[in-house]
């Protein structure tokens, strides 16, 4: 007979364990998927896991891991804050789109005009855009009591319409013969997010998600203030014992994934993306919270856990044209990874025993 | 011995190598990027079956690889880009988003000839781009429609409104009001191309407003299935026949075939006599097919909707033939005079007639 025993603290093996231990189990699951879809498991898993870092083409593909991995780094990082401390914003897709349109009206605004300054403003402008955005559950959430989690989530969809109406309206490119989307910033060099050295996929997106690594880094392990967010999210009571404002908190939590996000969106439409348009956010608010729980809500667990995300999006894709792979395949895959993680967890707070239980 | 027989075998391994090289037809590979699954039964559907029919027609002589459920923006670039990076010789990437990205990936790579569908930027000779004139099929749906309508009620399911979409409704209304002057429209938009339960939403609403036909611009049969629970509702198939919901509610369908042109570009890439053009060829070619029209029309109906048929793909009448006004009442096409092509292809707004407004 199998049991499972509390442990009295979380184990901290396990607790780095089970990430490694997901991604070799989801290894074995997905293989099996594959072959039973008849394809070589071990050429599937190779081709989703091997090809994009080291196969032939590596040098295409390791800058596009930093251009999939960046934003959701940045957003995971803010996210993971608010979890920490028990403050969950499920809405960082909205955040998202809301920098971008910020960030990218801010730029478009000054259209043609070529000037140095008009990229830092878009920046602010993305970063303000991300922080309003989230801080309407945050506002709601301290002053009625309303939950973070819908309001934030249903805003994500208000945003969705807000960026079809830009699309379509005010950002629309007047030379674009009537079809929806803004111009694009890759081809008006002051609000481009270009390569900073070419080829490496390095733009100021990937720059300030190592910022925020650091930062929250620092923030978590020094901080008083990221020890009001651990306090909060372990032991409610004790943290306003401790003097903890808890409306401070949240506010502090929500506005600074906020902030993160609608970055993200700023420098993804300022770049890679280049445009505003109507199907332009795809899904990366949502992603990150997979990658901030995948990396422990620990800063740097998240940079890896971005870079994982950003290989199996990248590998799979591979996979689908070389294999002729579903693309449905490739999305089981990527949530058994998740499911095997939260799944684990139990072991990092519990111990597996074996055999018949003992009669206090 | 055993190591002539060896020598042999080498011998005869190399000269079957020798041989295909000698005859300089290695396979050509042909891309697909899909912005949906294969199996949406509708757009992205009707671009697989595009392919097969390139596979069938070549066999041996050609590869095929596509990539599904690809978002709009910098993931497919990065699919072209890794197609490109696999050997593709021909790539066909099948939505409008993927304009700008088509464009960015055929900069890097002038030997590879990419296939913009819906789209009009050409920014390299490697690029063609290449559309149907679905609005010729909306003119026999409207007529269809107009005679069919008891509530002189008909719905209609927009994506997005951009130009072709639009070009649909006022198609579908001219030749609805033709035959019945009474008809109004109700407009649904959506802002997606495929949402099983979005269409099926709007699909409900429009009915509940005594819609009793139901014209869709999106690709899953959701709206069908919606129709056929309220039992007396006409629909017609979009992009793909959707003949399962024949004969009832589905009367009739635009089926785009794209096979003829998947052939005939990739036999030019081939012979090596591919060239950069823009296509844009409606039911006389055969890229605008017109669904058995079943027998839930009356027999007099169905005899004018395929003389119509006939007229538009002779080139003897033109879905937009004056006299027509716009919708704020001012002039558009005088009697006898047909539209443009650059008028059609930009086209932002209703014939007078339709009531409400392009949402901007």
């Amino acid at each position: 007979m199998i049991r499972l025993e509390a442990r009295p603290q979380p184990s901290q093996v396990m607790a780095y364990a089970t990430p490694v231990l997901a991604v070799v189990l989801t290894m074995i699951f997905g293989g099996v998927l594959f072959a039973i879809l008849g394809k070589d498991p071990i050429q599937a898993i190779l081709t989703i896991f091997w090809e994009p870092i080291f196969g032939e083409f590596s040098f295409f593909y390791r800058p596009q891991l930093l251009i999939k991995g960046a934003p959701l780094v940045l957003i995971a990082i803010g996210l993971a804050l608010g979890f920490r401390a028990g403050i969950w914003n499920i809405g960082a897709e909205g955040q998202y789109i809301v920098g971008a349109i910020c960030g990218a009206g801010a730029g478009l605004a000054f259209y043609p005009t070529e000037s140095v300054f008009i990229f830092p403003i878009m920046v602010a402008a993305g970063a303000l855009g991300g922080w309003a955005w989230a801080m309407i559950p945050g506002v709601l959430k301290v002053k009625f009591g309303t939950n973070e989690i819908l309001v934030s989530l249903m805003l994500v969809y208000v945003a969705e319409q807000l960026l079809a109406s830009m699309s379509l309206g005010l950002l629309k490119n007047p030379e674009g013969f009537g079809f929806p989307g803004s111009r694009n910033l890759q081809q008006y060099p002051s609000a481009h997010n270009a390569e900073l050295i070419a080829n490496t996929g390095m733009h100021w997106g990937v720059v300030a998600a190592l910022i925020a690594v650091i930062f929250a880094y620092v923030l978590l392990t020094r901080h008083r203030l990221g020890f009001a967010i651990r306090v909060t999210g372990e032991a409610p009571r004790a943290a306003k014992f401790g003097g903890v404002n808890p409306a401070r908190l949240i506010l502090f939590c929500l506005g600074m994934s906020g902030l993160l996000a609608g970055l993200a969106g700023m420098f993804e439409v300022a770049g890679p993306s280049g445009q505003i348009s109507i199907d332009f956010n795809v899904g990366y608010g949502f992603t990150a919270i997979i990658v901030a729980f995948l990396g422990r809500l620990n800063p740097i667990g998240i940079v890896f856990a971005g870079l994982l995300m950003a290989l199996t999006y990248i590998g799979g894709d591979i996979a689908q044209s070389q294999l002729g792979l579903p693309a449905s395949a490739i999305q089981v895959f990527q949530g058994m990874l998740l499911f095997f993680l939260l799944a684990l967890d139990v072991l990092a707070n519990y111990r597996v025993r074996f055999g018949r239980a003992e009669v206090a | 011995m055993k190591f002539g027989k060896l020598l042999a075998g080498a011998v005869l391994a190399l000269g079957v190598g020798g041989a295909a090289y000698a005859d300089g037809h290695e396979k050509t590979k042909v891309g697909f990027v899909y912005v949906g699954p294969v199996g949406d039964g509708g757009w992205t559907y009707e671009h697989d079956q595009g392919r097969l029919a390139v596979e069938a027609e070549f066999g041996d002589k050609v590869e095929t690889v596509f990539v599904e459920n690809v978002a709009e923006g910098p993931d497919s670039e990065r699919v072209m880009t890794q197609m490109a990076l696999d050997g593709a010789d021909l790539i066909f990437t099948t939505s409008f988003g993927y304009m700008d990205p088509t464009n960015n990936v055929a900069a890097k790579f002038p030997d590879v000839k990419f296939e913009h569908a819906t789209g009009y930027k050409r920014l390299h000779p490697n690029v063609s781009t290449y559309s149907a004139r679905f609005y010729e099929g909306r003119a026999i749906q409207g007529h269809i429609a107009g005679n069919m309508t008891k509530s002189n009620i008909i719905g209609y399911i927009g994506s997005f409104p951009i130009p072709e979409v639009i070009r649909g409704i006022n198609s579908a209304y001219i030749h609805a009001a033709k035959v019945n002057p009474d008809v109004e429209f109700k407009v649904i938009w959506v802002y997606t191309w495929f949402d099983p339960a979005k269409e099926a939403d709007a699909a409900k609403v429009l009915i509940e407003q005594g819609a009793d036909v139901v014209l869709q611009h999106t690709d899953s049969t959701a709206p069908q299935a919606a129709a056929q629970e309220a039992g007396n509702v006409v629909t017609f198939g979009q992009a793909s026949d959707m003949g399962q919901y024949a004969p009832f509610p589905r009367v009739s369908s635009i089926i785009d075939d794209w096979a003829p042109y998947y052939i005939e570009r990739t036999r030019a890439v081939m012979e090596g006599t591919w060239e950069q053009k823009d296509t844009w060829d409606g039911i006389g070619p055969g890229m605008v097919g017109i669904g058995e029209i079943s027998d839930a029309v009356p027999a007099d109906v169905k005899a004018e909707a395929l003389a119509l048929k006939t007229a538009l793909a002779d080139g003897s009448y033109h879905a937009f033939t004056g006299p027509l006004n716009k919708q704020d009442g001012s002039p558009f096409l005088a009697e006898g005079e047909t539209a443009d092509d650059g008028t059609l292809a930009g086209m932002n707004f209703y014939v007078e007639g339709i009531e409400g407004e392009i949402p901007q």
